[in-house]
């Protein structure tokens, strides 16, 4: 079930009989289907050089979008980041710079 | 084995919640409708059932619990009455909509304003919009078997929708009946355990409920709910079957008394169909006049074709409605009624009449009036008093 | 549960269980309240999260998209508090009768609109009937969801679109409701005011207190909302910095009727510095409204000598 994306059994084309009954989903998390990448206008950009993994940025990004592993980030998911860059003006290390775009 | 007792309405309807020991009780008290959640605190202050009560501080929560109650997986019910079931009209469009199993008690009282405490259907009938079920009652022992059938007809999976059952305040709900009762493990039996597919503590699986839905989807989303309230009628009718196997009480859509060869018939819904009755007797034993009566027990789905099939016989008929709706026009009951008969080419000339406001007495005399009228409209076919009120003081000869 | 240790590192590393892909405008305050409040259950435990209307609700669970990874229920405005209660309660009933094993824990989020003011009745019965929840208002200070209305919540002076500055008003006449101490006074054992510090440990260990607290908890955070309060996005964290460094926002707890106070800042900054970055209080640095600021440092004095006092 989680290999098909939540829109390819339920979407603005379904006809009524497959709409869940009282619009109930059963399922967790079906939003990570939905990209809110694409509303950015300016991207954060992370040095693995210049940064410490002092995680600082982690908290503070709303959209869930610095996956963090035992203890160590990972580049930015940009499937979901719409580039509010609080993120970049938290890092003590210069590590993530804001560029205009995409 | 039945139980012979002697029961008010209210105490019917706390007693079927005793049998079906539901889980959750949120509820807040008002006027007729108190002494239920009364009678269920007393019961699970005694160690009666395990049901959790809920003291709310209002309705609106009353039922915002109960639809988090039921969503969370429970067997959730409440009570009320008039103002406080206003005071839930979100709550009731957003339980059935999530298409939650809810069964509320709702013990008829007029709306405000005046406050009034006496009974009339203008709760309810507000509320006939809202995607419930609404069963009616005449008797106390009609009100115990409707609270016993709801749960099935409710949770039944073709359906998924909350179901009221209505009694008339005060009249029902305090007037002590005779009552048959069921014993406690048929009637366990006959509502069985819950057992829902999908719910927030489903410890296998996840549930989100209550989404914004976009137009694109609010449609289709009606039109399901739709679906859930057409298949109701079957479902309905075939819990009556599994009742009356169990009882012997028989119940459908609606009861037809003394309609085999009726030429004038009363269409109404409520406690006052037993003084309707007794007129239809006292007629037709003096007179000999065919007149006969329908209650209608189900409103919420609407027996629009088994309705003007019984209707299709007969020479004129009054629709009484016991709650304004302010078109200016008819109430609620006669705007559905002359619906189903339009459509299904009746003939019959058709009055509607307000009746009961506010707990105003209708007597027999008032119901062989009526009939008398049926029977001059069925003649002259002249029809001047459309939309006239039962026993209202007037200035006027004649309201019309 | 007292939990003396934060180990920063580990808790970063925690499962996320708000998932991305909700539509909440970028550089937004509620979800970084509600990651972080999410992230102080235990692994194992299931959670039920609630919401009130607002934006919240309608940017995570969009259908057929929910951005949660636990259960959830949304039911109306005004009703979160009475809608969990009903869901805790049938919880506490189908664990009784043996039909759940699990623990369940029960987290409803607010706005200030849906807490302090629509949903205030709704919330007071769920606190004073002792339901074993928490309620958590992410307070953006007004009703961002429908544009920036007034809230009881919007602090004093603030432009709103129903209290516009205009040549003869300078925003909002009221100071703002003191929601956690009337919390507080319902008794019940814990409530927590709190808002974004660098490392959220304030936030979480507030948030795992009132989640492992049996019994009611009430949570206030102070969450920015960028475009309501009008500031750039990225400036977010600097914005929760100067809100309790001017005494603005008072980090506190009330365990079991103890008032504590969390954070005392040495260097106690001029409201202005508050002030000036958003748009919202721009009218008060005109010339004619001068003596605004000073009425508003005023009664953040006065509030805060009445923290302390609770506190001492």
């Amino acid at each position: 079930m989680a290999d098909i994306k939540i829109y390819d059994r339920i979407n603005e084309q379904s006809p009524w009989q497959d709409i869940t009954e009282g619009n109930q989903i059963y399922e967790a998390a079906t939003s990570r289907d939905f990209c809110t990448g694409e509303w950015r206008t300016s991207t954060p950009e992370w040095s693995q050089e210049k940064c410490k993994q002092c995680l600082l940025c982690t908290p503070v990004c709303p959209d869930s979008s610095i996956p963090v592993t035992a203890g160590k980030r990972a580049d930015f998911d940009y499937d979901h980041c719409k580039g509010c860059g609080i993120c970049a003006k938290v890092c003590p290390f210069g590590a993530i710079q804001m560029r205009e775009g995409k | 084995m039945a139980i012979r007792e002697r029961l008010s309405g209210n105490e019917a309807v706390a007693y079927a919640i005793r049998q079906v020991n539901p889980d959750v009780m949120p509820a807040f008290p008002i006027t007729p409708s108190t002494e239920i959640p009364q009678y269920v605190a007393n019961y699970i202050a005694n160690g009666e059932i395990d049901t959790e009560f809920i003291h709310v501080e209002s309705e609106h929560s009353a039922m915002s619990a109960t639809v988090g109650a039921s969503a969370a997986g429970a067997r959730a019910v409440t009570a009320t009455s008039s103002c406080g079931m206003a005071l839930m009209w979100e709550e009731l469009y957003v339980a059935a909509s999530n298409r939650l199993p809810i069964v509320l008690a709702l013990v008829n009282r007029a709306l405000s304003g005046p406050i009034n405490i006496n009974a009339d259907h203008s709760d309810s009938m507000g509320a006939r919009d809202s995607g419930w079920i609404q069963i009616y009652a005449e008797s106390n022992q009609e009100v115990y078997d409707n609270y016993i059938q709801a749960f099935p007809i409710a949770e039944d999976k073709r359906v998924h929708l909350p179901v009221m059952v209505c009694q008339d305040g005060f009249i029902t709900s305090h007037g002590v009946e005779n009552i048959l009762l069921v014993e406690d493990d048929e009637v366990k039996h006959f509502v069985g355990t819950y057992e829902p597919e999908h719910y927030l503590l489903d410890v296998s699986g996840r549930m989100a409920l209550g989404p914004y839905a976009v137009s694109n989807y609010y449609m289709e989303t009606k039109r399901a709910q739709r679906q859930a309230m057409i298949n109701a009628r079957e479902v309905i009718l075939e819990v009556a079957g599994r009742f009356e196997k169990m009882t012997g009480r028989q119940y459908g859509f609606f009861e037809e008394y003394q309609m085999e060869d009726a030429d004038y018939a009363i269409v109404l819904i409520g406690s006052a169909a037993g003084t309707c009755k007794a007129a239809v007797e006292e007629i037709r034993n003096t007179t000999g006049k065919r007149v006969g009566l329908i209650k209608i027990r189900v409103f919420r789905p609407f027996p629009e074709e088994e309705l003007a099939r019984a209707l299709s016989a007969v020479k004129a008929v009054a629709v009484m409605d016991r709650s304004e709706m302010f078109a200016a026009t008819s109430g609620p009951l006669g705007a559905e009624v002359r619906a189903a008969m339009y459509q299904a080419h009746c003939t019959a000339d058709v009055v509607n009449y307000f009746y009961g406001l506010g707990g105003r007495d209708i007597t027999v005399a008032d119901f062989e009036a009526v009939y008398s009228r049926l029977e001059t409209i069925a003649q002259t076919h002249e029809v001047t008093d459309m939309y006239e009120y039962i026993g209202l003081r007037s200035a006027q000869p004649e309201e019309v | 549960m007292e939990k003396t240790t934060y180990n920063f590192k580990e808790v970063m590393s925690k499962p996320e269980r708000l998932a991305p892909g909700h539509r909440m405008c970028a550089g937004c305050g509620g979800t970084v309240t509600v990651r972080t409040v999410l992230r102080a259950l235990e692994e194992g435990d299931r959670a039920v999260v609630g919401n009130a209307t607002g934006c919240l609700e309608v940017s995570s669970f969009m259908y057929p998209y929910t951005a949660y990874e636990d259960s959830y229920i949304h039911n109306a405005f005004e009703n979160a508090g009475a809608t969990l209660s009903g869901v805790e309660t049938a919880y506490r009933v189908l664990k009784k009768k043996g039909k759940i094993k699990e623990n369940f824990k029960f987290i409803t989020f607010g706005g200030d609109g849906g807490t302090y003011d629509i949903g205030f009745q709704s919330l007071s019965g769920a606190m004073e009937r002792g339901h074993d929840m928490v309620y958590v208002c992410y307070d953006n200070g007004a009703y961002m969801n429908t544009g920036t209305q007034r809230s009881s919540a919007t602090p004093q002076y603030a432009d709103t679109t129903t209290t516009p500055a205009g040549s003869v008003s300078a925003g909002k006449i009221q100071v703002r409701k003191d929601l956690a101490a009337i919390m507080a006074e319902h008794h019940i054992p814990y409530v927590g005011q709190s808002t974004f510090t660098s490392n959220f440990k304030d936030l979480y260990t507030k948030a795992q207190k009132a989640i492992y607290t049996p019994g009611a908890a009430f949570l206030n955070v102070l969450s920015p909302c960028p475009r309501g309060w009008g500031y750039d996005p990225g400036e977010m964290m600097n914005i929760c910095k100067l809100a309790v460094d001017t005494c603005y926002w008072p980090m506190f707890e009330v365990i079991e009727g103890r008032w504590i106070l969390n954070y005392e800042p040495k260097n106690k900054l001029p409201i202005e510095e508050f002030l000036r970055p958003q748009r919202r209080f721009k009218h008060l640095f005109k010339k004619e409204n001068e003596e605004l600021i000073g009425k508003f440092q005023e009664e953040i004095d006065r509030q805060w000598e009445v923290i302390r006092n609770k506190c001492s």
